[in-house]
């Protein structure tokens, strides 16, 4: 078996497999076209809100307060966009949430890959013992954890920087952990094994073996942490003081405190922010919702 | 040779357990310590015994609050998993144009919860939102979602069915895993669509079940955002919203530890939450004994 069949066993595929193509009877014809009605249906649900998210940002104040409420609009305009780059710096948010996001990528990538490769590919006493820590550990809420580090950055004054967000970054995360074990433990260990006997050192085979097999997981967990960073409020609510400083869910936030029900700006602004996630999404999306059945977990 | 293996699995699951050490296990004794202290951030913490604790007892914001979250676990979890288990068996279902629609239903997951939270305050608008246009077309009453305290928790749920992305994802892989040859079998046998689901899927997938409920409940607990942002009025954050229905626990404890720096009492909150957790999923696991079925037993 090769080593790429293995992995590809090892990710099962929610979108891999072509449906198979009915036979057009009559009586299947209509089961089909109940299917499409109900797919339809569904589908129409969830996107309705991003219709109307779009629709009102495109229409002047006049047309959003119409009663009843109403999709179309005789007079689009882009004003709403224009409002919501003049109250707040925008590129200058989306600048920060990058940079937090791509520090937390490169952090996360190797920290929990590293942890990942003790726990799938070392044989060592204590290990599955340091497994069962780990997924507890997920457990924990938040909350418990979240008052004593913030009193610990606040004494050595490094509140109001963005060490807080990205420091814990450079030290793996449970739920990246589980699910790169999970993937290594697909990679055969014969393929490890002939190169341990060919005197290669465990850093060596993690970094020339084991992490290029692994490049779906990492994509996946690259998008996750990506995601997490970009749309993570509380943190940044937390340790972030200057404007200067803001996320764009900070900068989002504070500008619905200063001009609360400006619904156009709003929803412009709301779009705006969600654009680059959804595209990173469209792109990455194979990987994506490969990780999330691995883990269990968004 | 054992010993060094153990070094070198030490050493490669370093930067984890040196984290752990950092951020939560010395945390999570501090936190032990600060909640039998009134601590303000400014003066040193002073020792109260058992004092925060006793408050919380006769604190009737504390009950609400607890209250608030029970009540979106109890009711939430459930109907938001049951949405996507519905949107799973659907994503499952063989037509061309399949990715399509996984997509469709995946895509709100992705957008940032800020975003999502302030988009359904304009769909829940009382006067001027889509939803309530369109119960107005169905016949409906249309509540005051977002002012009437008995409504604010239903649209927190409401909010919380678009973006079961993720659940219905991991629903979807589980019912790939079931051998298609058991339906086989059982259409042979005569059974009809909701016995095959209800005695080969619904035991196949069980494990799959008892581990998102658990999840989603022990996220749920931690519920704040949606909250905070759904009650958030201008210039006036952390509100609690109509009679402090949005209360939830997680918005409390942010209140007084955070708002008005009372970080031992909102230390004491957090050890609370964290038994609550333990003792729901214990439950859980209790209750669901005899109701879950694991292949290969």
């Amino acid at each position: 078996m090769r080593a790429s069949d293995a992995v590809a066993v090892a990710i099962r595929s929610p979108n891999g497999i072509l449906p198979k193509v009915e036979q057009p009877t009559l009586r299947r014809a209509s089961a089909l076209a109940a299917r499409y009605l109900v797919l339809c249906g569904i589908a129409a649900l969830y996107l309705f809100p991003f219709v109307v998210v779009v629709s009102t940002s495109l229409k002047p104040p006049t047309e959003i307060f119409s009663l009843p409420p109403r999709l179309g609009s005789n007079h689009w305009t882009l004003d709403n966009y224009r409002a919501a780059f003049e109250a707040m710096p925008f590129w200058r948010y989306l600048f920060n949430t990058a940079f937090i996001s791509t520090v937390t990528v490169i952090g996360q990538l190797f920290s929990s890959s590293i942890v990942a490769y003790s726990l799938a590919k070392i044989r060592w006493r204590g290990r599955d013992a340091l497994l069962i820590l780990i997924v507890a550990t997920m457990m924990l809420p938040p909350q418990v954890t979240m008052i004593p580090v913030y009193i610990a950055w606040n004494r050595i004054g490094l509140t109001g920087t963005y060490l807080p967000l990205l420091v814990p970054q450079f030290f793996g995360n449970a739920f990246f952990i589980f699910m790169l074990r999970q993937f290594f433990r697909g990679i055969p260990e014969e393929l490890l094994d002939s190169a341990r006997l060919d005197g290669a050192s465990e850093l060596r085979i993690y970094w020339s073996i084991v992490l290029p097999l692994a490049r779906p997981a990492l994509v996946a967990l690259a998008i996750f942490a990506f995601m997490w960073a970009w749309t993570d409020f509380l943190l940044p609510l937390i340790y972030i003081n200057d404007p200067q400083q803001y996320t764009l869910s900070i900068g989002l936030y504070s500008f619905f405190s200063e001009h609360g029900v400006a619904w156009g700006a709003l929803m412009a602004a709301a779009t705006l922010m969600s654009a680059p996630l959804i595209v990173v999404f469209l792109f990455g999306q194979r990987q994506f919702l490969q990780g999330i059945a691995f883990t269990g977990i968004k | 040779m054992a010993h060094r293996s153990v070094y070198r699995g030490l050493l490669f699951a370093s930067p984890w357990i040196v984290g752990f050490l950092v951020f939560q296990l010395v945390p999570i004794i501090a936190s032990a310590y600060y909640s039998f202290t009134n601590f303000n951030l400014f003066q040193d913490p002073q020792f109260v015994g058992l004092h925060n604790y006793q408050r919380l007892t006769s604190d009737d914001l504390f009950w609400k609050s607890l209250f608030n979250t029970v009540y979106l676990t109890v009711f939430g979890v459930p109907i938001s998993l049951t949405a996507a288990l519905v949107a799973a068996l659907a994503l499952n279902m063989r037509v061309r144009g399949q990715w399509f629609f996984r997509t469709v239903v995946f895509l709100p997951t992705v957008v940032p919860v800020v975003a999502a939270t302030y988009i359904w305050r304009w769909l829940l608008n009382g006067q001027y939102g889509f939803v309530n246009e369109a119960l107005a077309a169905a016949h409906l009453g249309q509540p005051l979602w977002l002012d009437d305290p008995p409504w604010t928790k239903p649209a927190l749920i409401l909010m919380s069915l678009w973006v079961t992305g993720s659940a219905m994802i991991v629903f979807l892989a589980a019912l790939q895993d079931v051998p298609g040859i058991y339906y086989e079998a059982a259409t042979i046998d005569g059974a009809g669509m909701w016995a095959r689901f209800r005695h080969i899927t619904i035991p196949l997938i069980s494990p799959v079940i008892l581990f998102e409920t658990i999840i989603a409940g022990i996220f749920t607990l931690q519920y704040f955002t949606q909250a905070y942002l759904l009650s958030q009025t201008r210039f006036n954050a952390a509100s609690g919203g109509p009679e402090n229905s949005l209360l939830v626990y997680g918005l409390y404890l942010f209140q007084q530890g955070f708002v008005n720096l009372n970080m031992g009492y909102a230390s004491a909150m957090a050890w609370v939450l964290l038994f609550v957790a333990l003792a729901g999923t214990l439950l859980l696991l209790r209750l669901s004994r005899n109701r879950v079925f694991y292949a290969g037993e």
